[in-house]
């Protein structure tokens, strides 16, 4: 090496340029936190307050004001139920089509992802009226569908990388010992996408929790998400920001404490086939 | 009566006809290797014995029952995959013992058979050991290990030892022939490698394009080939085959009945070398391998024939040098227009085991 420094400066200026990029992105989500404990004065002062007095008061109006616990639990619920549903769907679909590979499910394979590429309001109307005529307006049953729906693309992708990657030989070898197909899907194939059907399903917990238009549209007072919570706040009367920041910060607290700990298995699920 | 019988085989991918009517019988206790050219349809036809294929035709028999339409898991088979497939979430002992278990065999039973395997196979140390922290001999052997434990009607094995080094594919080809030994286990093995063939069978099926060209002792295939594919496909360095449009001063010599378009073959052990002028032609040495044990020497006569002459002296021939073949047209295969055997060499007197 050339370089006899230890910190030579192409080093020095990517970190720099690194912690630059970090807390660009960091920036908005701080901001908010420290809002949160702000009164609504000093959220609006300027120049912006870096040091103020914390108050806890902003929580309190808003648990008074709306129920918390109502809307985290229906986030809960739809998150977990279109995750579930999203798994068993989706986890079929991938091993037929890892496994049993036909002339057309490439195709598939890129229709489905296709979806994914129209916004979603260009199914807003349609969604809307066939969830009025099936009576599901304001119900959890409604996103639950919807939610499994949005993610079903994206979790047959991942699970169809992940299993692509098993050697089909290791499920034939199971076979001459005498698995039926249960067998093989229990002992064999289960243990070996644990990993990938972990990644999947915090993916789908993630992007359900933080889903806003549906939720927004489709619900109202009984079935609201924390997403309709934080939207609450937005009101005509004007903008609330210190009460906003700590609604917005209750919504998020949760789902940004799971993904901490589970950081390691997101990034793999999300990363996985970039390698290969 | 046979104790694996493949009838009218057939099998198609699409518009492909990959098997072609295989009729085989196989006796109990047999070796029989596949062998054949890449393509050839011999892995595709060890699957639709192990019913990882389905077949598009014909009826697979074994030991009295019709198992064409019974799925892998109830034929009763073993199979060491090239790519020994392992489970690799399980230890040594949970693969081996993964098919009794299935099976509900008692767990002393299952450490009993393991252990006997592993103690044939040299895996006692290994049995707590996962897949990732075995070498690929190791490996290899935990796959045999799989199939011995369940003692099966039939083992089969697709290309076990493609993946080894040259080495230790000697060894453990070694190791498969005292294997079957003591077993006497049913054996299919399929293999590209023609040593492989000749040293492991009983008997031998040449494969080609999903048709068999000739089955029989290795032995049987060296000396009395049915056609000229199987001349050419057993026995290294290949048997040189000329035309005989291109030697008629011989035929005509030596009245050999041989038709205008068809072949001589001659195996490159029956080529010997002498002084220029004193043989049938002359011919100059093109290249010499010496391979220690034996000597092989490429030569190309005046008239652009190639041969190879094999000889276990050492040779101080060197390229460009002239020499005189020695052929023993007796020794000779004829083949017609079409490479069908129409003379074999000299019958040679064949050892009984």
């Amino acid at each position: 090496m050339a370089q006899r420094s230890k910190y030579p400066p192409l080093l020095i200026v990517r970190t720099l340029a690194a912690w630059a990029i970090t807390l660009l992105l960091f920036f908005p989500l701080g901001w908010l936190i420290l809002t949160a404990f702000k009164t609504e004065l000093q959220a609006i002062a300027v120049p912006p307050l870096l040091f103020f007095t914390p108050t806890l008061e902003n929580f309190a109006v808003v648990q008074e004001r709306s129920d918390y616990l109502l809307y985290a639990q229906n986030s809960f619920i739809t998150s977990v139920a279109s995750t579930v549903l999203g798994l068993m769907l989706a986890f079929p679909a991938a091993y037929a089509m890892a496994f049993f590979k036909g002339k057309h499910t490439k195709d598939i394979l890129m229709w489905m992802l296709s979806t994914k590429m129209m916004p979603a309001v260009g199914a807003l109307v349609p969604v809307y009226v066939m969830a009025q005529f099936a009576g599901l307006l304001d119900t959890r049953t409604a996103l639950v569908i919807v939610f499994t729906l949005s993610n079903l693309p994206i979790m047959v992708w991942m699970l169809y990388s992940y299993l692509k990657e098993i050697p089909h030989e290791i499920l034939e070898a199971s076979r001459m010992d005498g698995a039926t197909l249960w067998q093989e899907f229990r002992m064999v194939l289960l243990p070996l996408t644990l990993g990938g059907l972990a990644s999947t399903g915090l993916l789908c917990l993630v992007l359900s929790w933080n889903e806003a238009f549906w939720s927004l549209n489709l619900s109202a007072a009984k079935a609201g998400t924390l997403a309709s919570l934080i939207a609450s706040y937005s009101s005509p009367e004007g903008l609330f920001w210190s009460k906003l920041s700590a609604a917005s910060f209750m919504a998020i607290a949760p789902i940004v404490v799971f993904g901490w700990f589970c950081q390691k298995q997101l990034v793999q699920g999300l990363t996985f086939g970039a390698v290969k | 009566m046979a104790y694996l019988e493949l009838q009218g085989i057939e099998k198609e991918f699409g518009d492909v006809r990959v098997i072609r009517g295989i009729d085989l019988q196989i006796r109990q206790g047999e070796f029989i290797v596949f062998v054949g050219p890449s393509g050839c349809g011999k892995s595709t036809l060890l699957r639709l014995i192990a019913g990882l294929e389905e077949t598009s035709g014909g009826k697979l028999m074994l030991d009295g029952r019709d198992i064409t339409d019974e799925p892998s898991s109830k034929r009763d088979l073993a199979m060491v995959f090239q790519s020994y497939a392992l489970y690799p979430h399980m230890s040594v002992f949970e693969n081996m013992s993964f098919a009794l278990k299935l099976a509900k065999v008692e767990e002393s039973v299952i450490a009993e058979k393991v252990a006997r395997a592993a103690k044939i196979l040299n895996l006692t140390d290994y049995l707590q050991r996962t897949p990732k922290e075995l070498s690929g001999g190791q490996r290899q052997r935990v796959a045999i290990g799989r199939a011995i434990v369940r003692a099966p009607k039939v083992f089969l094995f697709d290309e076990p030892l493609s993946n080894l080094d040259a080495a230790l594919r000697g060894q453990t080809r070694i190791e498969i022939a005292k294997l079957h030994r003591s077993l006497g286990a049913t054996t299919i093995y399929v293999t590209h490698d023609q040593v492989e063939a000749m040293t492991l069978a009983d008997r031998v099926v040449v494969l080609r394009d999903g048709k068999i060209e000739q089955v029989g002792t290795p032995l049987e295939l060296y000396d009395r080939p049915a056609n000229q594919f199987v001349a050419q496909f057993i026995g290294t360095p290949q048997m040189n085959v000329v035309a005989a449009k291109d030697i008629q001063a011989w035929v005509q010599q030596m009245a050999l009945p041989v038709e205008p378009d068809g072949f001589l073959g001659l195996r490159p052990e029956h080529v010997t070398l002498c002084a220029a002028g004193q043989g049938l032609t002359n011919a100059r040495v093109e290249l010499v391998e010496a391979l220690g044990a034996e000597t092989l020497v490429y030569l190309s006569t005046a008239a652009g024939v190639q041969f190879v002459a094999r000889q276990t002296e050492r040779t101080s021939l060197a390229v460009g040098m002239e020499v005189g073949l020695r052929i023993d047209l007796d020794e000779a295969h004829l083949f017609d227009a079409k490479g069908r055997i129409t003379r074999t060499g000299k019958a040679r007197p064949t050892l009984v085991h």
